[in-house]
């Protein structure tokens, strides 16, 4: 059995064009490649039942062989209905995510980026750990004396030179 | 409680071999014996107490110990009512079938090597139990959980000494290491503590994992789990199969008795508690490796590597811990690098084989107990007592204490193997059992009589130290203060120290129960028998020789503490902390170069590896072959249609402004509609064409928030990228759907669902499909879709509840709501309304065309939805096409009212629409487990009723109006929160920037 070159063709495309808008950055256009993509699977799906047929419903008179395959479209029919709630989902994601920050863009992971600051870092450790107990220790005197104002002060404005 | 008489040597009673045999194969042989399982009611027992550890301690204070010991000392007085007949070569079995199907049960068998240590582990379980009264004070931090995870590892140890197979054993196993991580960081405020304990949990597990391993291989290859059959038929040892698997037991039964390489952990587990390095690290767990090879020798120690690993590492480690037990300085600590050298002996006596080494061995454990428990018992009276363990500053206790110093010179001599204790027993046998082998155990002989002059110095070097004078005169004396030592310390310590005296002439009474394990072996030259005295032989002889030579290193022991710093390699420790620190370093630099945090990178990662894989199948697999003539089209409308939807796809793509890829995006989803609708899906199209609607209803009430242009794109060779990966991964998605298509053989499954809808008598084949063979798919995804929906909601509403909306005479607001900023002068109202709330619009955004189309289709397209849901089995339709459409009957209501015309059309909450349709579609599938015989199947209900005649309801209906329910509920919440919240947040917006 063959599938029909063009249902394949417009839902590769389809899956194309999704992949593309799925590596951008705005939620909004990761929201269209998504639905793309839905439309260009679904329709590879219903491809795989080959030659277009009458439709699956069962009047009198209907030849039972001469309807089209109802396996592929039982099938797609969920995935449609799934493809509103994303679209809804993640909508309401992109305009919280305007509400926050004023843009829709997907950011960079904060943890990965400091994993991956570790690792860049990671020869300098010893260096950083001393300044950091210093800057502790430092700290911890100024907690203890009178002169924690001017501690704060000096985090405000900088340090006497 | 199974019982099977005793019978020759040797072997395990050939009963038993055949009982194990059936409860492996199958069906259940022996439902318990129809008696009480006792063994697993005193592990129970064990576990129940530590449970009860909290309020117990709240309530008796550290006088709960007692209780707690209750657990351990009624597992010892059985053992000893078990003693006699055990000796005598009876088994006790005991089996659990928790999953039968899974052929896992909990299987116990108590034999003359499990009688010996389950005496050990409960015996000095219990009185360390009572010593812990006398040691902690009321106040001490985290008591109640000390003593709940003390008696729990007592429950533990006596649950591994017991196990019968080897799953079970492994789970003892490592609930022991768990518990010693958990006691050794009792104290967790210090970081010495946390350290030990990280470092003995690691060590340690790593082993008992390879053991893990190595157990499964053994089980695999000797097709049995049940040790006891394991033992006696062993697997062939050809292969590799079976020496793999033993040295990696033998991984795991090393690092868990600290043999070298694997030592460092437990004079670092010395952070803990003293009770607990008397029980824990010197009686019980650090047994738990000796035990486990112990069990393996009779059937492996012929094996090849077996008695090389033990005797060689064994010996080392004898070596090497009583070197360094003559540089400490610290009494524990010297305690317990001697406990390692010990355990080395151990191992080499119990590896090596042989009938009367494994006599040896057996005795040399019970009496290495005996011994090194009441020393470091000692060890925490002095401490207490003093507040020091550093001999170089302990002073004047043999007067302050002589009682503890008695008892500590009674454990010392058995420890240094003297005459008549129980050590002088047992090393005069180990030392004739190694005489008696051949070149190997020769060599091992002159090591442990080697180790053995260590020993005698190192005990030399505990007694004078702990209470001889005080070495150096620079550091501070430490002395005794407070009164007299309590019952609770001395009296335990006592007891454990005597046994070692007692038992030494009354070694006959051991005698026939170290046998009956030791009768396991091969026997090797003229028979040996335990007791005290064998006259002048060469074994006393060589003890003699050790004594000699471990009084005089005791002399020079001050220029050994040279010579030992001089000659030390790099400490473990740090080699420890370096393998550490690299481990974690070489994964933070793996994490940082993979994990660079944007999402693009992943997805492209992801992609290009889908791509890669799939192409090198393809190039492989050659599936073109199959392929006939391609059939490019059917029609052609379907090929302009096609070419459509493709070049809307395409053009979405450089389109910068948000709505107009919106509307692009939406075309290609309409003529997939269509596309389906040539195809023959109507039902498909019918959806595809309510979703594609409401989506770009959804799309535009979002949109309108936000900027109405994309911010600018990428530079132009990341576009490059993201189009070739795109490509590449849509041909490939295209290509396979073609070649899988092209590929198949056999004639489609639709054809059979199509006989079957027509012979029930239904015409729609998908809707039929969708509630009856797909009917958990179908509410699977309902779910999806409320759950879907209560995101929407809690995005959108953030800090309140969002009940039904608000009816517009609750909010008392007229006319203003979509206010436009701009009035252009005023306009009159139009005369009528035709919609419920259609006066609370803004004057300027009221349509009367709209509201007046809204009023003449809101009911018929309610109609119509009903029509669809009742008639999905003969037309195109079905619960979640239905439920569109009666929701894009709520949308044009609120796109021609506003939010209070939606509250009018819908005054329900659109969370009681969700939660009634899943609960209606979630109770017909329940209805069928009652109705029919599963979940799901459906029935019919006939009725006549007075109008319509015979009506007949498959409950199939009633679940597609579940579904409907919930589809609506789920537009209404999405209108709700994107459209009339949002609605109501820009008014306020305005209403702030105006005032």
């Amino acid at each position: 059995m063959n599938a029909t070159v063009a249902l394949i063709a417009a839902g590769g495309v389809l899956f194309a064009c999704g992949t593309v808008l799925l590596l951008a950055r705005p939620l909004t256009r990761i929201l269209l490649g998504a639905v793309l993509l839905g439309n260009g699977v679904n329709l590879l799906v219903l491809a795989t039942s080959g030659r277009s047929g009458k439709a699956p419903l069962l009047s009198p008179g209907t030849d039972p062989a001469a309807v089209s395959d109802p396996f592929p479209q039982a099938m797609a029919l969920t995935a449609i209905v799934i493809t509103l709630a994303l679209t809804a989902f993640l909508l309401a994601m992109a305009y919280r995510s305007w509400q926050l920050t004023g843009s829709d863009d997907v950011q960079d992971d904060v943890e990965d980026i400091r994993v991956a600051l570790r690792a860049e870092h990671e020869g300098t450790r010893a260096e950083l750990r001393t300044v950091i107990r210093a800057d502790r220790a430092r700290q911890a005197r100024a907690e203890d004396s009178e002169d924690l104002d001017d501690e704060l002060w000096d985090n405000v404005l900088g340090a006497d030179r | 409680m199974q019982t099977v008489g005793g019978s020759g040597h040797g072997r395990y009673p050939a009963q038993w071999v055949i009982l194990a045999y059936a409860g492996r194969a199958g069906p259940p042989c022996r439902p318990g014996g129809g008696s009480v399982r006792r063994v697993l009611a005193l592990i129970a027992a064990h576990f129940v107490l530590a449970a009860c550890a909290t309020p117990l301690v709240r309530w008796l204070g550290r006088r709960a110990f007692l209780v707690l010991a209750l657990a351990p000392a009624a597992t010892t007085v059985w053992a000893f009512t078990q003693w006699a007949a055990v000796a005598d070569g009876a088994v006790r079995t005991e089996q659990w079938r928790w999953a039968p199907a899974l052929d896992l049960s909990i299987a116990l068998r108590l034999d003359a090597l499990g009688l010996l240590l389950t005496v050990l582990a409960g015996g000095v379980g219990a009185l360390v139990l009572v010593y812990c009264t006398g040691y902690f004070g009321d106040d001490e931090p985290g008591l109640a959980n000390f003593a709940g995870t003390l008696t729990a590892f007592a429950g533990a140890m006596l649950g591994l000494v017991l196990a019968d197979d080897l799953i079970l054993l492994y789970v003892f196993w490592e609930l022991t290491t768990v518990f010693s991580f958990l006691l050794i960081g009792h104290l967790s405020v210090k970081k010495a503590n946390r350290r030990s304990a990280l470092q003995a949990l690691l060590v340690t597990t790593v082993g008992g994992l390879a053991m893990l391993v190595g157990l499964l291989m053994l089980g695999q290859a000797a097709d049995t789990y049940r040790i006891s059959v394991l033992v006696a038929h062993p697997p062939p040892s050809g292969g590799t199969a079976v020496p793999v698997a033993l040295l990696l037991v033998l991984a795991g039964a090393l690092s868990k008795s600290a043999i070298w390489p694997f030592s460092l952990w437990l004079p670092g587990a010395m952070a803990a508690p003293t009770p607990v390095s008397a029980y824990l690290h010197a009686a019980a767990m650090v047994k738990g490796g000796i035990y486990l090879v112990a069990r393996f020798s009779p059937a492996f120690a012929a094996v090849a590597p077996w008695r090389g690993v033990t005797l060689t590492l064994g010996a080392a480690t004898m070596l090497l811990g009583g070197w360094r037990a003559l540089r400490e300085t610290d009494l524990k600590r010297i305690l317990a690098y001697g406990t390692v050298s010990q355990l080395g002996f151990l191992t080499a006596l119990v590896g090596a084989g042989s009938r009367y080494t494994a006599l040896a061995g057996a005795t040399m454990l019970l009496t290495h107990a005996l011994f090194k428990a009441p020393l470091f018992l000692v060890v925490g009276i002095v401490d207490h007592a003093t507040g020091s363990r550093d001999i170089r500053r302990l002073a004047g206790l043999a007067r302050a204490m002589p009682v503890v110093c008695g008892t500590a010179c009674l454990a010392g001599a058995s420890m240094a193997g003297l005459p008549p204790f129980l050590g002088f027993a047992a090393k005069e046998a180990s030392f004739a059992a190694l005489w008696a082998g051949g070149t190997a155990d020769r060599l091992t002989l002159y090591a442990t009589v080697a180790g053995s002059a260590l020993t005698t110095a190192y005990t030399l070097r505990f007694l004078y130290g702990a209470f001889g004078p005080a070495t150096s005169p620079d550091l501070p004396r430490a002395t005794a203060h407070g009164g007299r030592t309590k019952a609770a310390l001395w009296a335990p310590t006592a007891l454990l120290a005597l046994a070692g005296l007692v038992l030494g002439p009354g070694v006959g009474l051991l005698a026939p129960l170290m046998e009956r394990y030791a009768a396991a072996f091969p026997s090797r030259g003229t028979a040996y028998h335990l007791a005290l005295w064998h006259g002048t032989g060469l074994p006393l002889i060589l003890s003699e020789i050790a004594w000699a030579a471990g009084a005089a290193l005791f002399v020079v022991r001050n220029h050994l503490v040279r010579w030992g710093k001089r000659l030390a390699l790099p400490s473990a420790e740090a080699a420890f902390a370096q393998i550490l620190w690299q481990t974690e370093r070489f994964a933070l630099q793996l994490t940082g170069s993979i994990q660079r945090g944007s999402l693009p990178v992943y997805l492209g990662t992801a992609l290009l590896v889908f791509s890669g894989a799939e192409a090198a199948a393809l190039f492989t697999d050659r599936p073109w072959a199959w392929g006939g003539s391609p059939h490019l089209w059917d029609d052609a409308g379907q090929i302009a249609v096609a070419a459509a939807v493709a070049a809307a796809g395409v053009l979405c793509l450089p389109t910068r402004q948000r709505m107009k890829a919106v509307v692009l995006a939406g075309t290609t989803g309409y003529g997939t509609g269509v596309l389906f609708v040539l195809q023959g899906a109507p039902d498909l199209a019918l959806t595809q064409f309510t979703v594609e609607t409401t989506s770009i209803v959804v799309f535009v009430l979002v949109l309108r928030r936000l900027p109405h242009r994309f911010p600018p794109t990428a530079t132009a060779w990341r576009r490059a990228l993201h189009a070739a990966l795109g490509v590449t991964t849509g041909t490939l998605a295209a290509g396979l759907t073609y070649l899988a298509v092209a590929a198949r053989r056999h004639p489609a499954a639709g054809a059979a669902m199509v006989a079957e809808t027509a012979h029930d008598g239904l015409k729609n084949v998908v809707a039929t499909i969708l509630v009856d063979l797909r009917a958990w798919d179908t509410m699977g995804e309902s779910a999806v879709l409320a759950v879907a929906a209560v995101g929407v909601t809690s995005l959108v509403y953030l800090r309140r509840r969002a009940g039904a909306l608000p009816r517009a005479q609750e909010d008392g607001s007229t006319a203003g709501v979509w206010a436009s900023e701009v009035r252009a002068g005023p306009r009159a109202a139009p005369e009528r309304t035709w919609l419920a709330a259609g006066d609370t619009l803004d004057p300027d955004r009221r349509s009367v065309v709209f509201e007046v189309v809204a009023r003449l289709v809101f009911h018929p397209i309610l109609v119509l939805s009903l029509y669809l849901l009742f008639c999905a089995e003969n037309l195109p339709g079905g619960g979640f096409t239905a439920g569109l459409v009666a929701g894009l009957a709520l949308v044009v209501r609120y796109l021609a009212g506003g939010r209070y015309e939606l509250a009018e059309a819908a005054p329900v909450d659109a969370g009681f629409l969700l939660g009634t349709g899943l609960m209606i579609s979630v109770g017909t599938g329940l209805g069928g487990l009652v109705l029919g015989s599963d979940v799901l199947d459906s029935a019919v209900f006939h009725t006549r009723l007075p109008l319509f005649g015979e009506v007949h309801v498959p409950s199939s209906v009633l679940f597609d109006f579940g579904v409907y329910l919930l589809v609506l509920g789920v537009v209404l919440d999405v209108l709700r929160s994107l459209g009339a919240k949002i609605d109501q947040q820009i008014e306020r917006e305005e209403a702030r920037r105006k005032a």
